[in-house]
């Protein structure tokens, strides 16, 4: 890499790659080619910064300038201005929406300010194509030092001391999962890489496979050193087409150094990956359901115990982990427990990395550590709510977590607090809502959701969830009463009892926890039949304001029933009983004398 | 579609199987492959990978129509994916959804008659920093608004492929 005078990296994650970082990729090299720099410039497309909202995002080493939202045209300026005669391309510095101060280094953002990079360490700083830059970062030592170094209870037992958590979601200690499938007995063991990311708003563990695809390698190499298996499988949905190909890349390039297949550097430890494509169903996140669809079967989960640590893939001891879970172990082993356990809150232990997104300024993935404010994580990082709206509700855990109000805004982010405020942490998506979003309306579109995905073994998930949803819909149209509450509240709870596995035991949560904190939104659909955030349509009315009316009779002509009663110099008044709310007179009203309400 | 080629697709498809390391857990990448060949998986398709693997078909079929992924019917010739993840969903993907419908005259989840237009809601791409997101037979629209969509659809026939 030193052989370079100058780098550009590009963020190649997949968030840049949709807003045309490839385009600026071509763009950058035809000017670099053009100007006579192309020989000491290297190009590079790394991982994710993070930062999504903002790209794609270009850096510039070695003075570290963060360009975002660059374009094609901008190459040139970025080439001839910036690299030739060394000034900065200061339209395309980040502006930070709040204070509308410009940034040229990233560390100095507020959006970066607060997080701490564990899990994210080398996306965006390693070529995830290229397996010298991952060794140049001490790549792969972590699996050096536990196979010439230690015993496999030696890196259990480190794990353990640890106290890392299962980030996928249910926050099981990684180490004791571990164990278990050590002292099940067995010549046969696997270790499996949950990457089956199906909640909605959360993409964590695709962009570390797209950025860092080599310590997820490294890290399951280490497992099955430690349990004693000798093969590994990533399952991974088929929706993440560039992660795939990295990741089979990096396997392929492991595989050329010796760091996969037999006798891993030069020790008697044998093991090797292989990739299996998910095939859209939500349900296969569930451990043992990801075990029956690995299996070519229907993915529908079985009865735990006995443990997939006891029992798994091909009914042999299996340790499977997600993505999340596995980048942490190569640094835990390198920096040891204690190291870890100084990072994050009391028994929870390390970082978490959330995809950060809805109605709020800074979209992106932020790493945070454990215990953090969630106003801070909204405020600080997130850089507050978009269009300087009211703060509603903060949703996490995707379908399976329910929705935080202003009341628990200043709960520190653990496992165990998420679960007491009525949501959990889950795999991490963190969805932003503010007053123009109904609870009913994003209640029912999780059950939607979970009716879709549920897989239909269980009676109560499949039966009952439907019948939530259509409670839901009912109340969303006005026709719900007021018994339906009750009802909604005893459902989801024989739900949650009586559900076989992860999917059907946390279904309800959406609903039992707006239910909880938003009871009141609840009551005005059923009782006064009103939507007071405006969003459910058929609870709606558009209504004139008589101060603001001009009388110019311009919706009356665009009405598609004729319902609007008015002439010119009369204020007009709109029919509720024809009106088919179809807000033709609300987008057509010169004076916004028409509202919905 | 002619006779000749159908038998290179079946041939191609063989080929693969012929190529897993065992029968076992080959179901479901036989089907990827099967789908990446012939765009969708017909009965004939079905039956064709159970005799190869040596499982019953109703196995086959059990699998095609438990995952989202699979399709047994053709999609058209352009496809319209409107991303209805949560933070496109809040950021008003629903809208746009039924702005295509109402424009293309195709219900979500369908294809039109004349096989021009398929229209599905697509779970989380993770492009959530471009919600609401739309994609057009791999083509990603970011930040789309419902007076985009008519864009969209002019662009996508103007480009015709």
């Amino acid at each position: 890499m030193s052989n370079y005078r100058l780098q550009i990296l590009i963020c190649g994650g997949t968030g840049c790659v949709s807003s045309g970082c490839l385009e600026v990729e071509d763009a950058l090299v035809e000017s670099l080619r053009k100007h006579g720099l192309y020989e000491e410039t290297k190009v590079i497309k790394v991982g994710c910064f993070g930062f999504c909202e903002q790209g794609p995002i270009v850096k510039v080493y070695p003075d570290n300038t963060f360009y975002v939202r660059v374009e094609a045209k901008d190459c040139e300026e970025i080439v001839a201005e910036h690299l030739l005669k060394g000034r900065p391309v200061k339209r395309l510095f980040f502006k930070e929406p709040s204070t509308g101060e410009r940034y040229s280094h990233h560390r100095d953002m507020p959006f970066y300010e607060t997080q701490v990079r564990v899990a994210l360490k080398l996306c965006g700083i390693v070529d995830p194509e290229n397996i010298e830059d991952y060794l140049a970062v001490d790549g792969y030592d972590a699996l050096a030092k536990a196979l010439t170094e230690m015993t496999q209870m030696d890196v259990i037992d480190v794990i353990k001391a640890s106290g890392l958590r299962g980030r996928g979601g249910g926050g099981f200690p990684t180490g004791r999962k571990w164990e278990t499938a050590y002292n099940a007995e067995s010549n046969k063991k696997y270790v499996i890489c949950n990457a089956d990311e199906g909640d909605p708003g959360a993409f964590m563990d695709r962009s570390i496979m797209e950025g860092d695809p080599h310590s997820v390698i490294e890290a399951m190499a280490l497992a099955a050193y430690a349990i004693g298996a000798d093969e590994g499988v990533v399952y991974i949905r088929a929706e993440y087409p560039l992660a795939v190909n990295r990741l089979k890349i990096a396997i392929e390039q492991a595989k050329a150094y010796g760091l996969l297949g037999k006798n891993i550097l030069g020790t008697d430890f044998n093991f090797d990956i292989q990739v299996n494509l998910g095939a859209g169903a939500f349900v296969c996140g569930e451990e043992t359901a990801l075990i029956n669809s690995v299996q070519g079967e229907r993915g529908e989960p079985n009865f735990k115990p006995p443990f997939p640590a006891q029992v798994g893939l091909w009914k042999e001891p299996t340790v499977i982990n997600n993505v999340e879970t596995y980048v942490n172990i190569p640094q835990i082993i390198n920096n040891g427990a204690d190291w870890f356990q100084s990072l994050g809150a009391p028994g929870n232990p390390g970082t978490k990395v959330f995809a950060l997104a809805g109605k709020i300024n800074n979209v992106g993935l932020v790493e945070v550590p454990m215990g953090i404010k969630i106003s801070d994580i909204i405020y600080k990082i997130g850089g507050g709510i978009r269009g300087g709206k009211k703060f509603k509700a903060l949703q996490t855990g995707g379908p399976s977590g329910g929705c935080i109000s202003q009341e628990n805004i200043d709960v520190e982010v653990t496992f165990d607090n998420l679960e007491k405020v009525g949501s959990m942490m889950g795999s991490g998506g963190m969805i932003v809502m503010d007053e123009d979003d109904c609870m009913v309306d994003i209640a029912k579109f999780y059950l939607d959701f979970t009716v879709e995905e549920s897989c239909g073994k269980c009676t109560p998930c499949r039966i009952g969830n439907k019948r939530l949803y259509e409670t839901l819909e009912n109340i969303s149209k006005g026709k719900g009463k007021i018994e339906d509450l009750e009802e909604l509240r005893d459902l989801g709870v024989i739900i949650k009892d009586c559900s076989l596995c992860g999917l059907g035991q946390t279904a309800p949560n959406p609903v039992l926890s707006t239910l909880n904190f938003f009871m009141d939104e609840y009551r005005a659909h059923v009782v006064d039949k009103k939507c007071p955030a405006g969003a459910c349509k058929d609870l709606l009315e558009y209504v004139v304001i008589p101060e603001k009316c001009i009388a110019c009779t311009l919706c009356k002509r665009v009405c598609p029933v004729d319902c609007i009663i008015g002439e010119p110099k009369v204020i007009h008044v709109i029919d509720q009983a024809r009106c088919i709310k179809c807000g033709a007179c609300e987008a057509k009203c010169p004076k916004d004398a028409i509202v919905k309400q | 579609m002619s006779t000749a080629t159908e038998a290179t697709k079946y041939s191609e498809l063989d080929e693969f199987i012929a190529g897993l390391p065992s029968n076992d857990g080959a179901l479901i990448p036989a089907l990827h492959q099967a789908q990446e060949i012939f765009g969708h998986l017909p009965f004939e398709v079905q039956n064709h990978i159970a005799r190869k693997l040596r499982i019953p078909a109703a196995k086959v079929y059990g699998v095609v129509t438990f995952y989202s992924f699979f399709n047994i019917e053709p999609k058209g010739k352009y496809k319209v994916q409107v991303c209805i993840g949560t933070a496109c969903f809040v950021r008003g993907a629903g809208k746009v959804l039924d702005e295509f419908a109402a424009k293309l005259k195709v219900p979500s989840g369908t294809t039109s008659e004349d096989m021009m237009w398929s229209l599905d809601g697509l779970r989380c791409v993770g492009a959530c920093g471009l919600a609401p997101v739309v994609i057009v037979n791999g083509k990603v629209y970011g930040r789309v608004e419902v007076k985009d969509v008519q864009g969209i659809i002019d662009d996508t026939l103007a480009k015709g492929e």
